[in-house]
């Protein structure tokens, strides 16, 4: 990993508009090793375009994204992967009738000659599950048979295959019960320590202040605050979120 | 394990489907006592040999059709795409005196372009597969028509190598017992290096005993096959070439990088695209190799029949030939199933034809028991997604 002082991942002054609709204002926001950045806000605030902007899905009408600090052109999502930024979806894109292990290296098999080399992607597969301290009974059952939480636990894991420096996880926890979802903070955790950026989603403010070091806002399409998830309360947070002054 | 937790996974495994293609060929050991107590004859080599030799072409036919339900598509053409392939290899061969090999490699031909075309229609229009197949099959028996010409029936002669090959060629004992030693030796070999690797690499093995019970059963199942037939005439050529095709598919299906994005398409196409699977390519390679397929199949019932006419994979082929990937154990659904279905399937649908031909049934008879079977088979792997869903 390069050793960087200034955030690995950043956009500048970055708007998208769909028609006249403006989706995106003006944001900036950047993404550090080591530190996990929460982006909240209401429905349509912005948020699902942010992560597109940031994982290559769609391309920003102005300002930057910069890698390292150098402007970049996100054009596809394959070319962010390249650079490092993994994308997790809110659908995970997982194969049902597919095990685990198949799943994890779906479209990057390990081959031994022409045949594929199970053993060699099961054992990685073990391997990056209990880094993740993932609990799934078993790499070769299918994903249909795994909970939600388990499910998620995979997608992760399959966005780490390509070592990325920065993850982004959109709404991670929209679809997770409450026990799912304290396994789902401790994972996060975890990719924290691996020394990850991480970015996610969410509309929970009580999950997103378990587990990120900073919270931006986002309401209208605009940054509306940044805070240090430590010093700050959850009415101020709901009140930058809502924009009722208090 | 204790023994009601083996139960218990057992009839898991069973009603999810996840035993494979086993409970169905329980289901034609036993079709084939219930036969054998109704007429004596049904066991015998001789009849035997007849059902393999008879189950080849619409086998390799219901391979292909293995393929597109792998991929959650439908081919409804393939019976008259074996019948414009016997077609062409009837009439370039015999009234436009092409050599016979070039007659077939013409009709294989067709199947490639058929597949393309149909692959075009999926992958760049997104039509149902279901309708511009059923367009297909209209078109195709026409083609067929005109291919065959106002005489409608061409016969091929006896002594040339197709039929030869498949009506009366069969692997000398010699053949037959070395392929059974290699494949056996082939499979130990496989599955103790495997084992091997994953002791190395600290996985989970299955104990050795099961290593070797497999191995074992194999090796009987093959002998008991090959001894028995031998005792009439033997293992058919044509028999031999489709189980290879089938062994040869499932090596494909399971073991390389092509097989599995088939399955993952097939379960969920989407998914399949964002990971990076070339989703275009699997659909066209599903297509092409299902419409190739039923050529060759076609190109097999002409040399057994030695004859193409209009009734040429018209009828029931193209039923039959869906039938068996079906009762086999192939999904519907897309995504689950396996090559050796296409064998067990049409093992299945011949056992009861030839059976209830023995009972002195006509083909009414014949129809119905199938269709009955098919129901029950859909029905089964309607309930199994259910399971799984659960």
């Amino acid at each position: 990993m390069t050793v960087v002082d200034g955030p690995v991942l950043a956009l500048r002054g970055v708007s998208k508009s769909y028609g006249a609709a403006r989706a995106l204002v003006d944001v900036d926001l950047q993404v550090h090793a080591h530190e996990v950045v929460a982006v909240i806000g209401d429905n349509g605030a912005g948020k699902s375009t942010l992560v597109g902007a940031l994982t290559g899905a769609l391309v920003p009408d102005e300002g930057e994204v910069l890698v390292d600090g150098s402007p970049v052109t996100l054009s596809d999502p394959s070319v962010a992967r390249g650079l490092g930024i993994a994308a997790v979806f809110q659908d995970l894109a997982l194969c049902a009738n597919l095990d685990v292990v198949e799943n994890l290296y779906l479209g990057h098999e390990a081959q031994r000659g022409l045949l594929l080399d199970e053993v060699t992607m099961e054992k990685h597969a073990w391997e990056l599950l209990n880094q993740l301290a993932a609990r799934v009974p078993s790499v070769r059952v299918p994903v249909a048979a795994l909970s939600g939480g388990q499910r998620q636990a995979v997608a992760i894991a399959r966005s780490l295959l390509g070592e990325p420096r920065v993850i982004v996880l959109d709404e991670p926890t929209a679809a997770l019960g409450l026990r799912q979802t304290a396994e789902f903070l401790t994972l996060v955790e975890r990719l924290r320590e691996r020394g990850h950026g991480v970015l996610l989603t969410s509309h929970s403010l009580a999950d997103v202040q378990a587990v990120a070091d900073r919270i931006v806002v986002l309401r209208l399409g605009r940054t509306n605050g940044e805070f240090d998830a430590a010093r700050t309360s959850y009415e101020e947070l709901l009140a930058a979120v809502t924009g009722i002054q208090r | 394990m204790s023994e009601s937790g083996l139960v218990a996974t057992t009839w898991q495994k069973l009603r999810t489907g996840d035993l494979g293609v086993l409970p169905v060929a329980v289901v034609l050991v036993l079709i084939g006592l219930v036969f054998q107590v109704l007429n004596p004859h049904f066991l015998s080599a001789d009849n035997l040999v007849n059902l393999t030799q008879q189950s080849a072409a619409t086998g390799v036919i219901a391979l292909g059709v293995v393929l597109t339900l792998h991929v959650g598509q439908i081919d409804l053409s393939v019976g008259a795409v074996s019948g414009l392939a016997a077609a062409v290899v009837a009439v370039g061969s015999v009234q436009l005196g092409w050599p016979l090999w070039l007659a077939v490699l013409a009709a294989l031909a067709v199947g490639v372009l058929v597949g393309s075309i149909y692959a075009a229609l999926h992958t760049r229009l997104a039509v149902p597969s279901f309708v511009f197949t059923l367009a297909g099959l209209l078109v195709i028996t026409g083609l067929q028509m005109r291919v065959l010409g106002p005489t409608g029936s061409v016969n091929l002669p006896f002594e040339w190598w197709l039929v030869r090959f498949c009506q009366t060629a069969f692997l000398a004992p010699a053949t037959s017992w070395a392929i059974v030693a290699l494949v056996v030796a082939g499979y130990a070999a496989g599955r103790a290096t495997d084992r091997i690797r994953r002791v190395r690499a600290e996985l989970p093995v299955a104990p050795l005993w099961e290593v070797v019970a497999r191995v074992v059963a194999l090796a009987a199942l093959l002998s008991v096959v090959v001894a028995y037939l031998g005792t009439n005439r033997g293992v058919g050529a044509v028999f031999a070439l489709f189980v290879g095709l089938v062994a040869l598919t499932d090596l494909l299906l399971r073991r390389t990088r092509w097989g599995r994005s088939v399955r993952a398409v097939g379960g969920d196409a989407e998914a399949a695209r964002k990971a990076g699977v070339p989703v275009r390519r699997v659909f066209v390679s599903a297509f092409v190799a299902c419409s190739t397929l039923a050529a060759l199949g076609g190109v097999l019932a002409v040399g057994r029949l030695a004859a193409a006419n209009q009734g040429s994979g018209a009828g029931d082929t193209n039923l039959t030939a869906i039938a068996a990937a079906v009762i086999g154990g192939t999904s519907l659904f897309g995504g689950r199933g396996s090559a050796w279905s296409a064998l067990v399937g049409i093992l299945v649908v011949q056992s009861i034809s030839t059976g209830l031909t023995l009972l002195n049934l006509d083909q009414s008879a014949r129809l119905v028991v199938t269709g009955l079977v098919l129901a029950v088979a859909v029905t089964i792997d309607a309930l199994q997604r259910r399971a799984r869903e659960a």
